[in-house]
């Protein structure tokens, strides 16, 4: 075999692995409740994959094989630590042949269960999003501690934690019953949106802290709502990464220069996505049931009316953001609220939401002093506001961002 | 906990240094002293010299040897260091990203060693 047959058996062993690590984690351990025994399993037969395969060729089914050869890697785990299984689970693992095989081409997707198992409350929230990306996006502890900044180090042995308090807490693999479903479901969305928003801040997409990680999120999303199409937020978190998604191309400028939202050209914007975005809100409008991702959504949606030359309806953001504030008021909301009323209505106004906020809770919030800087100076206000554009510089990480406030500060 | 951000510095930022102060990276650094004086975790630090100006003296079986300029001889230099007190290397982290250096040079954060110290000064 030459050079470039190992190269596309590599890139396909790639491929299926992106496209069915989740499927098979979540197959492999949804009867275990052992995550790191699945992942195991599966990296072991990812790395058979890549001394067989191009000796014999990829197999016809490439899923079905890497499930039969992680299969049998746990099998001989378990014989290995004699450990005695429930006979539900011995039948699952010790299925044989012909049996096995129909079974592994058509095997259930248990990714929901996974996604709800990653996203308990038993677990520490900040551990949420690092497990779905491990777990369902196969993702490496360091990228994911690059994503989070933690040291390698830390992550790893938090993710070997939480994955042994599954195992260990008994933790079960299955969706929440219809009254939990809605909390349990908000922790789901939070962990996917958390993930998105890494991407996001990494707006030149210049450093591997978050590059992918936003498309990572909206595939989470889609499988999400491919599984529970009739949850409203679903869709509602969806629109709204879309409709952020769109702008991608429009938020830098020659140079790589920073161009905030209101100085963004719409040209720039992915017409296609924003479509997308609004039909997925418009069928959770259906649903009846609101909530802050839908209503999110309806923030970016009022935006994305530049796009078909309307001006921006500061107003009806202003009315999104009280609805926000009133489900629960979080610092970034009070700082959008203040930002939006700030447009609308004038920067006295605007400024005094933000004065109302308590001190500790702003004082490393970056937008909070961003937006302060910018009301302050169009009152007029030149010192004040170029102390507050001082904080927000000195708490910006994006020399981009840096740069543009820089400049706004004179 | 006390950390050292130990802030490395890539020669394009020592060569911005030369101007009167009214550049980028001397508001950069402003905003982010700032930052962390009015966040309340700032306990010390200075700037240093570019490293031409370090002498290096090393001694092995008896014999001095000096050279000029730093130990190590790598593209990114030490420019400076700044201590922080937070609460854990996770709030660490996040200061060091929001460092100037951060995104040219480079920012390692190590715990300060104050068993050590103890033993030393005591």
């Amino acid at each position: 075999m030459n050079g470039s047959d190992e190269e596309k058996v590599r890139r396909t062993v790639e491929r299926v692995a992106r496209e069915s690590y989740g499927r098979l984690v979540a197959y492999l351990s949804v009867h275990t409740q052992d995550l790191a025994g699945a992942e195991d399993a599966l990296s072991e037969a990812l790395l058979k994959a890549l001394t067989v395969w191009p000796r014999d060729g990829v197999p016809q089914n490439p899923e079905a094989w890497l499930l039969t050869t992680a299969r049998h890697s746990l099998i001989d785990f378990f014989r290995h630590q004699r450990i005695v299984l429930a006979s539900e689970l011995h039948l699952l693992l010790f299925t044989q042949n012909s049996a096995e095989a129909t079974l592994e081409t058509n095997f259930p997707d248990e990714r929901l269960k996974l996604l709800f198992v990653c996203a308990h409350p038993a677990i520490d929230p900040a551990m949420h999003t690092p497990l779905m990306l491990q777990t369902v996006l196969g993702l490496d502890a360091v990228r994911i501690s690059g994503a989070f900044l933690a040291s390698p180090k830390t992550m790893g042995q938090r993710l070997v934690r939480a994955k042994t308090k599954i195992r260990d807490g008994g933790i079960r693999f299955e969706v929440p019953e219809r009254q939990q479903l809605s909390q349990r479901l908000d922790a789901v969305l939070e962990a996917i949106y958390a993930a998105f928003g890494i991407g996001w801040d990494d707006m030149a997409g210049a450093d591997q802290r978050g590059r992918g990680l936003t498309e990572e999120a909206i595939w989470l999303a889609r499988v999400l709502q491919q599984l529970m199409p009739n949850e409203a937020e679903v869709g509602g978190l969806l629109a709204l990464m879309l409709h952020c998604e769109a702008r991608r191309a429009a938020r830098r400028g020659r140079g790589g220069r920073f161009v905030p939202l209101s100085e963004q050209d719409p040209k720039f914007w992915s017409l296609p996505l924003i479509e997308e975005a609004e039909q997925h809100l418009a069928e959770a409008g259906k649903l009846g049931r609101p909530g802050p991702f839908q209503l999110e959504a309806a923030i970016q949606s009022v935006h994305a009316e530049r796009a078909r030359g309307r001006p921006v309806e500061w107003k009806a953001i202003v009315q999104f953001y009280a609805q926000l504030i009133r489900l629960s008021p979080t610092i970034g909301r009070q700082t959008g609220y203040a930002a939006a009323l700030g447009e609308a209505n004038g920067p006295e106004q605007g400024l005094a939401v933000l004065d109302a906020l308590h001190r500790d809770a702003v004082s490393a919030y970056q937008p909070y002093w961003a937006v302060r800087a910018h009301l302050l100076q169009r009152l007029g206000t030149t010192a004040d506001a170029s102390d507050a554009y001082d904080r927000a510089i000195g708490l910006a990480e994006d020399p981009a961002i840096r740069e543009f406030l820089l400049k706004k500060r004179g | 906990m006390q950390f050292a951000l130990l802030i490395y510095e890539s020669p394009e930022a020592f060569a911005s240094r030369k101007s009167d102060g009214t550049e980028p990276y001397t508001g950069a650094w402003r905003a982010y002293h700032k930052a962390l004086v009015e966040s309340g975790v700032f306990v010390g630090g200075d700037p240093l010299e570019v490293p031409e100006t370090g002498t290096t003296i090393k001694i092995r079986g008896g014999k001095h040897g000096v050279q000029d300029g730093p130990y190590a001889d790598t593209k990114e230099q030490l420019g400076g260091f700044t201590i922080i007190e937070v609460p854990s290397l996770d709030a660490a982290l996040e200061w060091a990203a929001r460092c100037p250096a951060a995104s040219s040079g480079a920012v390692e954060v190590r715990p300060l060693a104050p068993e050590i110290r103890r033993r030393i000064v005591e």
